[in-house]
């Protein structure tokens, strides 16, 4: 591999990291508003407020950079990009089409993927934690909380996914994926998708951030470029956690003319599973804290265990 | 039974049903809201019908409507008539910082002067302009719509009706002495 390849798929991982989610978040300000009977932006851009999320943008960057006068200074600035790198790194080993149509192939992709998103979740605890609020250490706290309980069963669902492949490599599971896998991996598709939500603390798991109740967390001390850096991640994330269940659970490139197309089915596969995400969002209220964590333990853990003694025992009966 | 997690099913189809139906919002200043008849903008005056006899100010509940006026003796028109005196305008203001649109002014005009006109756009930004003075009430009168067609299953308005009875009786006496007279014609 020479340098120009290397840098040129650096770069390509950039431009999708700087534009998917912003069309994520753009698609959320429109599928929200007309699920709630508005309109949503109508002026930014002249077209439909197409350009909402660039104003937004240049707002923030207008903003002055406020931080505590009781803060962990270092730990308060740096917060912002642990929260949102991890998921540029993420993104860089997601494979998009067949044919090595990715950042960078990772023998053990799926570990890497998981460990690294684990760290994003670091940011908002380190924002918390620095913030010098009450209400953010609770956020924050809230944060590892969940943290904690959601990391098991989305764990559990991707090793049912590694075991079916048997391989941990991201290009290896979407080589071996078999239409019959959806119905298979059914119920860890569902796991691994709703424990990556409250990973991401997307509504209806967003007890972290609940604006009415704590402020708005971890995150109630920022303003400006910081904060827009926050939101950026939000949405990074919710590409992220796309992506990898379209990779893991529904074939990624496969689909028709998959040879050609295989990047737009990736593609398509993966904004259908955001469109869900925003859907949930606007459907459901927040649940509470403790409904959160019963809800982990004691629904997502044993459906999770339930999909790997499956998946074993398909394994087992096929070979 | 009742299938579990068939209330979150529900919620899910409530907001895709709405996201397929038109919205409601009103995209107000690009375009005009459709108002219904017998809207109340704001209160138009036709000058020329006012007769100053005060009751729109003295009926106004909160006393936003302030009249000057004084007296002009015409000269008699006849050597042994007495000279006339008659009402002239010189002050018409409202304040709509005070009004409160009940449109009591308008129901007690006996002359017809004030009116009803669906133009609402005229905030200002100091309160001070919000007391329209004579000349801006006038103005108003232009944008006043003509009064809404009766409904066609309606009665019949009282003055139509009383005029319609009176010419009915008259063409009936009408027929009645033709009748009459060719009678007489044909007996001689």
């Amino acid at each position: 591999m020479n340098l120009l390849d290397t840098l040129l798929r650096c770069v390509g991982t950039l431009a999708v990291f700087l534009v998917l989610p912003l069309v994520v978040g753009q698609a959320e300000h429109k599928v929200m508003a007309h699920m709630q009977g508005r309109l949503g932006p109508m002026y930014a851009g002249g077209f439909h407020g197409w350009a909402q999320l660039v104003a937004d943008g240049v707002k923030f960057a207008q903003k002055e950079d406020i931080v505590p006068a009781g803060a962990d200074r270092r730990i308060f600035r740096l917060a912002p990009a642990v929260a949102l790198l991890p998921y540029l790194l993420v993104l860089l080993v997601i494979p998009v089409g067949p044919n090595g149509l990715v950042g960078q192939a990772v023998d053990a992709g799926i570990f890497f993927v998981l460990a690294v998103m684990g760290i994003g979740v670091l940011g908002s605890l380190m924002a918390g934690w620095a913030s010098a609020n009450k209400f953010s250490l609770l956020g924050g706290l809230r944060t590892a909380a969940q943290l904690m309980s959601y990391e098991l069963p989305m764990l559990l669902a991707a090793a049912s996914v590694a075991m079916a492949a048997g391989t941990v490599s991201l290009p290896g599971v979407v080589d071996a994926f078999h239409w019959w896998w959806v119905p298979w991996q059914l119920i860890g598709g569902f796991v691994f998708f709703t424990a990556g939500l409250a990973e991401l603390q997307r509504p209806p798991f967003d007890m972290p951030i609940a604006d009415s109740e704590i402020i708005f967390g971890a995150y109630t001390e920022y303003t400006g470029l910081r904060f827009a850096l926050f939101l950026l991640a939000e949405y990074a994330g919710i590409v992220v956690l796309c992506g990898l269940t379209t990779v893991l659970f529904l074939g990624g490139w496969h689909g028709p003319f998959s040879d050609s197309l295989g990047w737009l089915w990736t593609l398509v596969k993966t904004f259908a599973l955001a469109f869900v995400v925003l859907w949930l969002r606007v459907t459901f209220p927040r649940l509470r804290e403790d409904q959160l964590m019963r809800f982990a333990w004691t629904v997502l853990i044993p459906l999770a265990l339930a999909q790997l003694a499956l998946t074993g025992i398909v394994k087992v009966a096929i070979s | 039974m009742k299938f579990p997690g068939s209330g979150l099913a529900k919620g899910l189809a409530v907001t895709m049903r709405t996201m397929t139906r038109k919205t409601v919002t009103a995209q107000y200043p690009d375009v005009q809201p459709d108002l219904p008849p017998r809207s109340r903008g704001v209160i138009a005056l036709l000058e020329e019908n006012c007769t100053v006899c005060m009751l729109c100010a003295r009926e106004c509940p909160d006393w936003c409507i302030y009249i000057d006026s004084h007296k002009e003796t015409l000269p008699a028109a006849d050597p042994n008539a007495r000279a006339r005196t008659r009402n002239v305008l010189d002050r018409f203001a409202i304040d709509f910082s005070l009004c409160m649109y009940c449109g009591i002014c308008i129901e007690v005009c006996p002359f017809d002067a004030l009116f009803w006109s669906p133009e609402f756009e005229y905030a200002e930004t100091d309160i001070r302009e919000l007391t329209h003075e004579r000349d801006r009430l006038r103005e108003w009168m232009w944008t006043v719509p003509p009064p809404p067609a009766h409904d066609a299953a309606a009665e019949e308005p009282k003055e139509i009706a009383m005029a319609r009875k009176a010419a009915d009786k008259l063409a009936a006496a009408a027929a009645a002495a033709a009748a009459a007279a060719a009678e007489e014609g044909e007996q001689s």
